[in-house]
């Protein structure tokens, strides 16, 4: 790893999206999770165009809709805790193969697991079109504090770092016999968890220093790459104001 | 531009109660190659990054050219001293090598076309501009090296630092890298354990052992003394005797 930009999540291409302007992207990503969250449990219509279009931007990435969803795994918790609701859940009862489950916690599980969905298919198609030093100028273009892109990239940088002194150390076991298909069965990762973080912590500590020594002082230097053009800016707005529309619309329907 | 550095009775003491410098005297004049030796263990890295200011002096002083190190002057110590880290990994983050190289001189205000040049100039220097729009995390371990110095000769320091820049090259890499610093015009420190490189690279040598500077002088000289180099855990390739070999003609 050369510490610091090929971050797990992020996969090479040359796709339109990966070349739009990061604050363009930024912007897109985080006010289409917006209108999502906001968009009533109900509207089942409302959700279709929201995946819908998100489908299309994913295709157009050409990360291909299977890294997508391998990368869904982080929200497998809440699927868990999703499916548990409409057992627990009080109100009317509905017969479900001869289960009896209620109501409204169907509707709560649904809600959780669909906006969970939607909501990490986004970030994953951001991350995966957009180098972490790309994301940090795309923030700080749209006038994110300086403190703020400092403290996550900060954690970004360790994150990263961490990644990948697991992978070495993974790397490390296997080169003398250890196989571990899946991480929880790696017991020898497991007890070496304190020497892994005290390893990533110094290496950290050494990129950060390295940036220092050529005169890092705590915000990226814009590169003078090329900003968001006004062309860029309308296609990037498609998503989020499809997904706007939708959730505004679903919304006065469900208030009139 | 060169400048001399100059370091008096420098001690550091590591957080975790670590004295790895007891009071280390050294200058260097301006536009002279030094290599420093020393075993593992020795303090040479740890006196490496007081020389632009990652570590602070407990006590004593290091000045660059008539610039006393100190908090308030980083910004300009960091542009007179070039860096090379002892592991390239650590010296590479960016997602290309041209912006890797473009990060120092953008920190100093450049940009655009003469920064592009900055960039195109420093990796002809190390013979890497085919490198330019390659993934740094992907080059082969020499490649990186070659990289990881253009990344610092491209902010044009006055003084420069390797931390064994020799380190998994392969012997024309080596030859290379000699070829790129003998023509470099700035005062050069070399820390290595290559001797031969020291030899073929540098007229003076300085040996570092326990946090003191504990001999100096010619490196044809100190490479013949097998006594000093025995105390100080220092050992000549087999076969190689600097008597016939005698300095290069690359200094
Ligand atoms: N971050 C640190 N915390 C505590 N002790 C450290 C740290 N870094 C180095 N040391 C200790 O300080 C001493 C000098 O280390 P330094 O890295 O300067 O040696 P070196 O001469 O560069 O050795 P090498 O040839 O192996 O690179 C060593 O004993 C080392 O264990
Ligand atoms: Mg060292």
């Amino acid at each position: 790893m050369g510490a610091g930009h090929a971050h797990p999540l992020y996969v090479h291409g040359h796709s339109r999206v990966h070349r739009m302007a990061p604050e363009a992207k930024v912007a897109a990503a985080v006010t289409f999770v917006a209108a999502v969250a906001i968009t009533p449990r109900q509207a089942l219509w409302a959700f279709g165009v929201d995946a819908a279009c998100l489908a299309g931007a994913i295709i157009a990435s050409g990360i291909g809709p299977r890294f997508v969803l391998r990368r869904l795994a982080v929200v497998l918790p809440f699927v868990a805790f999703a499916l548990f609701i409409p057992f627990v859940a009080s109100g009317d009862r509905v017969d479900v193969f001869g289960l009896s489950l209620s109501r409204e916690g169907l509707w709560g599980a649904w809600n959780v697991l669909v906006k969970a969905t939607l909501g990490a298919s986004a970030s994953i198609l951001l991350a995966g079109t957009t180098e972490i030093p790309r994301l940090l100028t795309g923030a700080s273009r749209l006038r994110v504090p300086a403190t703020l892109t400092a403290i996550a990239s900060f954690m970004v940088r360790y994150l990263e770092v961490i990644a990948g002194e697991l992978g070495r150390m993974r790397t490390a076991m296997a080169a003398r016999g250890y196989a571990p298909r899946w991480l929880w069965q790696a017991r020898p990762i497991a007890t070496g968890a304190g020497a892994l973080f005290v390893r990533s912590y110094e290496r950290g500590e050494r990129v950060h220093a390295a940036m220092l020594a050529r005169g890092y002082t705590g915000a990226m230097p814009d590169l003078g790459e090329r900003r968001a053009s006004i062309g860029e800016w309308a296609v990037a707005a498609a998503l989020p104001t499809i997904a706007w529309l939708a959730a505004v619309t679903a919304l006065t329907g469900v208030l009139t | 531009m060169t400048a001399t550095v100059d370091v008096r009775g420098l001690r550091f003491t590591y957080p975790d109660g670590h004295e790895a410098l007891l009071g280390l005297d050294l200058r260097v004049e301006a536009g002279q190659r030094v290599a420093l030796l020393g075993p593992n263990g020795a303090g040479k890295t740890t006196l490496a990054l007081h020389l632009n200011g990652i570590n602070m002096p407990d006590q004593g002083v290091v000045r660059i050219g008539e610039l006393t190190v100190a908090e308030q002057v980083l910004p300009e110590i960091r542009r007179r001293v070039g860096l090379v880290f002892q592991d390239a990994h650590d010296q590479l983050f960016m997602p290309s090598v041209a912006e890797d190289v473009a990060f120092g001189p953008a920190n100093l205000g450049l940009r655009d076309a003469e920064l592009d040049a900055r960039v195109d100039e420093a990796l002809a220097a190390v013979g890497a501009s085919e490198l330019r729009p390659r993934t740094p995390h992907h080059l082969s371990g020499g490649e990186r090296r070659r990289v990881a110095l253009a990344t610092v000769l491209a902010m044009r320091p006055d003084v420069l630092v390797l931390d064994e820049p020799t380190s998994g090259l392969d012997p024309a890499g080596r030859r290379e890298l000699v070829d790129v610093l003998s023509t470099l015009p700035m005062t050069q420190l070399v820390i290595t354990h290559d001797l031969p490189f020291a030899l073929e690279l540098c007229a003076r040598s300085v040996i570092i052992d326990g946090g003191r500077v504990v001999a100096d002088a010619a490196t044809a000289h100190l490479l013949t003394d097998d006594q000093l180099l025995g105390r100080h855990r220092l050992e000549l390739p087999y076969g190689f005797d600097p008597r016939i070999v005698g300095p290069s003609p690359a200094r």
